[in-house]
């Protein structure tokens, strides 16, 4: 097993050399203080979030290692290569399914895995989007297993969240830890708001003057992410707008202002599609805004991201990933994808079947670490039971091998113990160039041996320190 | 700025001066029932507090009879009552959470704070000590964000909402104490000067904090006549009408200008100040303090609903 600061057992990482000696002289009820310090500053600053179907956790922290996850300049050069690439092919992808389908005309992704798929909006058939962007914020989730391997284990390029914790975990470690730092040469991170705006203005429509207004569209409070769309709304100092703030008139979109109605050019919207216009979607939705999506195709205002990316993170499209960053771009893709069985292939459900006791599987559509068999940890009775799930509903599912992923130093109860890690950057789009900010949002399983880093199932999260060359 | 979040901020400040009122009442009525009978008369002075809270109706749906036990647990933790202390506190934070972009950090801090601390309240105090303690907890919450507000909050349109709503709600708490317990400023002669109502005025002053204040503007002994005109008509008191009054046409004026445009809020807010300019109190007595009560309550209302039409929707 691969772990971030001691490799195989056999040697200290460079990168880790300084934390590692500055560990071991570092009393452990320091550590323990500054984590209750931490924990009291998130509790405060009210950074929580909600936990669906569990009413007595309705605003819960998620719990913080102050032990940082260290990339070194090469590893972090490396990854940003890798993520730009593959961020410009699924803006590819994207622009061709709603556009030539040369990819389904060659027969490398299966027509009816697109069109039968119920995140495939045919409303955005042919529809130009502005520099042909779709998708303006990923997050691209990435683990590790050796040294120089790094898979890709999702493309988040729907409604991404987790940014705010890579902020304000930095913020926190600069005032908790500011000797470590001393010994260090960490870029930076904070600069991602600026970023951010500077991309959501660069799409905007051709109609918008020269300083376009952005707003951000949350569903408001009871969403598990609110915290995190008041937080970006606040640093990139745009408006937090919900569905009732807008109104749509002769496909312009406006807000609702103590001074009247005021015209908006581009929505960061952290809304899904679902719920964005009750008019062409869910009519039951409360949180949209009716008439968005018929100003949105006439031009008038920009989404980012755009509807129906949801067809390019597609667990099931996923496994085609490879063949899509080849296809678009001519390279061979620098970040690999874990091998994935596609469970609507026969050949691929009698294998996933014959060996669910040592795969993990995961419903297409979910997230969030919802709905889904870890084979080596379930006992028999949940192998059965989803035996059958799958059994009735073989499209539903892909499945994987479990990887061996990296393990990082982490504070737990009986001491620094290693659990494992995954990372996700942030990669933006804009006009002009892909932005992306040195570091993302490190999550770690804080049960011993567990692999499930989702903060909604008991996973942690850690800063993430990229370093200069 | 978006009309929710001046709406927002506009009902946060509400409900924080609310939940103080709210314990300055119960903190008035704690002390007029802790005095012998004698002093105080046979009146329910818990009747009386949910009367002064505004909330009589939905108590005597909820409760029988009016008792230490059964008020303090509604004016202080009902859940189920909206204008209770901890309702207010709870209401006050959700709308915080809604508008944390237009609040300031110590703003943010000292609301979110407070709904912490209250969790540690429980179902409520143990004893009266306790209960005291928690009461100064309340105001000293209200102050500390009241304070923040002022002191940390940018000088535009997102505060002189927020301003607003301390105002409206202020006149409205100060004019429903001086209307619930009006029949004692009567100037009925022969009741005058007897210990009962001293304790009681002492009462309707301490509730509106101003106790001290009347022994710095009259240098008299308490005398109903000019309770009623502290309240009302001084500009000095900032809990009286008139202080309200001033502060609410400052603060519609200066949005006004900010947006180039004066409405019916503005409108309404200097005739209300006019006529607390031009009245005497001896006058007010004379043609009736109820019903000049009722009609300063009606135009408050009035302008409340005039602020939510032109800004807040």
């Amino acid at each position: 097993m691969f772990d971030e600061m001691r490799g195989y057992g056999d040697a200290l990482r460079p990168a880790y050399a300084e934390l590692a000696q500055w560990l071991g002289a570092v009393k452990p009820d320091v550590l323990d203080f500054r984590r209750r310090e931490a924990e009291l500053f998130f509790r405060r600053i009210g950074i929580t979030f909600a936990v669906y179907g569990d009413p007595e956790a309705q605003e819960r922290l998620i719990p913080f290692d102050v032990i940082p996850r260290i990339l070194s300049a090469a590893e972090w050069d490396f990854l940003q290569r890798g993520l730009t690439q593959r961020v410009r092919a699924i803006n590819a992808y994207i622009k061709d399914v709603y556009g030539r389908r040369e990819i389904l005309k060659a027969g490398i992704v299966p027509e009816d895995l697109v069109f039968q798929n119920p995140v495939f909006r045919p409303e955005m058939n042919g529809q130009k989007v502005p520099h042909d962007i779709y998708v303006h914020v990923a997050g691209i989730d990435i683990v590790r297993v050796d040294a120089d391997s790094f898979y890709v284990l999702e493309d988040n390029a729907r409604t991404p969240s987790g940014v705010s914790y890579m902020l304000e975990n930095r913020e926190i470690m600069l005032r908790l830890f500011p000797e470590l730092f001393s010994r260090y040469r960490v870029a930076p991170v904070e600069n991602y708001p600026d970023e951010l705006l500077a991309t959501l203005k660069s799409i905007a429509p051709p109609t918008a003057s020269g300083d376009p207004t952005v707003v951000l569209l949350t569903p408001g409070v009871y969403n598990s992410a609110y915290y995190e769309h008041s937080f970006l709304a606040d640093k990139l100092g745009i408006e937090l707008v919900e569905g009732r703030d807008l109104a749509v008139k002769n496909d312009v979109v406006y807000m609702r202002t103590t001074e009247g109605m005021k015209r908006v050019d581009v929505i960061y919207r952290r809304v899904d599609d679902d719920f964005l216009d009750p008019l062409v979607f869910r009519g039951d939705s409360a949180l949209g805004v009716p008439g968005l999506l018929s100003a949105y195709q006439a031009g008038n205002v920009t989404l980012a991201n755009a509807v129906g990316t949801g067809i390019a993170d597609d667990k099931a499209v996923y496994s085609y990933m490879p063949e899509i960053v080849k296809f678009y771009l001519g390279e061979e893709p620098l970040l690999k994808n874990v091998p994935t069985w596609r469970c609507r292939e026969s050949e691929h459900l009698g294998y996933v079947l014959e060996h669910l006791e040592e795969l993990v599987v995961k419903e297409v559509h979910g997230s969030g670490g919802y709905g889904m068999l870890i084979g080596p940890k379930a006992d028999k009775a949940a192998i059965a039971s989803f035996r059958a799930k799958l059994k009735s509903d073989p499209r539903n599912f892909i499945a994987q091998p479990t990887l061996a992923l990296s393990t990082c130093p982490t504070c737990v109860e009986e001491g620094i113990a290693p659990r494992h890690v995954d990372l996700r950057p942030f990669v933006l789009t804009g006009r002009d160039r892909v932005r992306i900010v040195p570091g993302g949002l490190t999550r770690v399983a804080l049960k011993k041996g567990s692999l499930v880093v989702n903060s909604s199932q008991g996973g942690g999260t850690k800063d993430t320190w990229v370093l200069d060359a | 700025m978006l009309a929710r979040t001046a709406d927002n901020l506009y009902w946060l400040a509400r409900y924080v001066e609310r939940a103080e009122y709210l314990a300055r009442i119960l903190d008035a009525t704690y002390r007029l029932t802790s005095l012998p009978l004698a002093y105080v008369g046979a009146s329910n002075e818990w009747e009386s507090a949910v009367a002064t809270a505004g909330c009589a109706n939905a108590f005597f749906a909820a409760h029988g009879e009016a008792n230490e036990e059964t008020v303090t647990e509604f004016l202080a933790f009902s859940t189920g009552n909206p204008s209770s202390i901890c309702s207010c506190f709870e209401t006050a934070r959700h709308n915080a959470r809604a508008v944390r972009t237009a609040l300031t950090t110590e703003m943010w801090d000292t609301i979110n704070g407070a709904w912490l601390e209250l969790k540690k309240w429980g179902n409520g105090p143990r004893s009266r000590e306790e209960f005291a303690r928690f009461l100064r907890w309340v105001q000293e919450s209200s102050l500390r964000f009241d304070g923040s507000a002022y002191r940390t909050m940018l000088r535009n349109d997102a505060y002189w909402f927020s301003r607003l709503g301390v105002y409206i709600e202020r006149a409205d708490n100060t004019a429903r104490i001086l209307d619930v317990k009006y029949h004692l400023l009567l100037p009925a002669i022969e009741r005058v000067g007897g210990p009962l109502d001293y304790f009681q005025w002492a009462a309707i002053l301490r509730s509106v904090s101003a106790l001290t204040a009347y022994h710095w503007v009259y240098r008299e002994n308490v005398k109903p006549w000019l309770v009623a005109d502290l309240l009302m008509l001084r500009d000095e008191m900032p809990r009286s009408l008139a202080s309200c009054y001033e502060n609410l046409v400052q603060n519609l004026d200066r949005i006004a200008n900010a947006y180039g445009r004066q409405g019916a809020a503005q409108r309404q807010a200097r005739a209300v100040r006019a006529r607390l300019q031009n009245s005497r109190i001896e006058e007010i007595f004379q043609s009736g303090l109820h019903e000049f009560i009722d009609d300063f309550v009606a135009d408050n209302n009035r302008l409340g609903t005039a602020i939510t039409q032109q800004y807040l929707m």
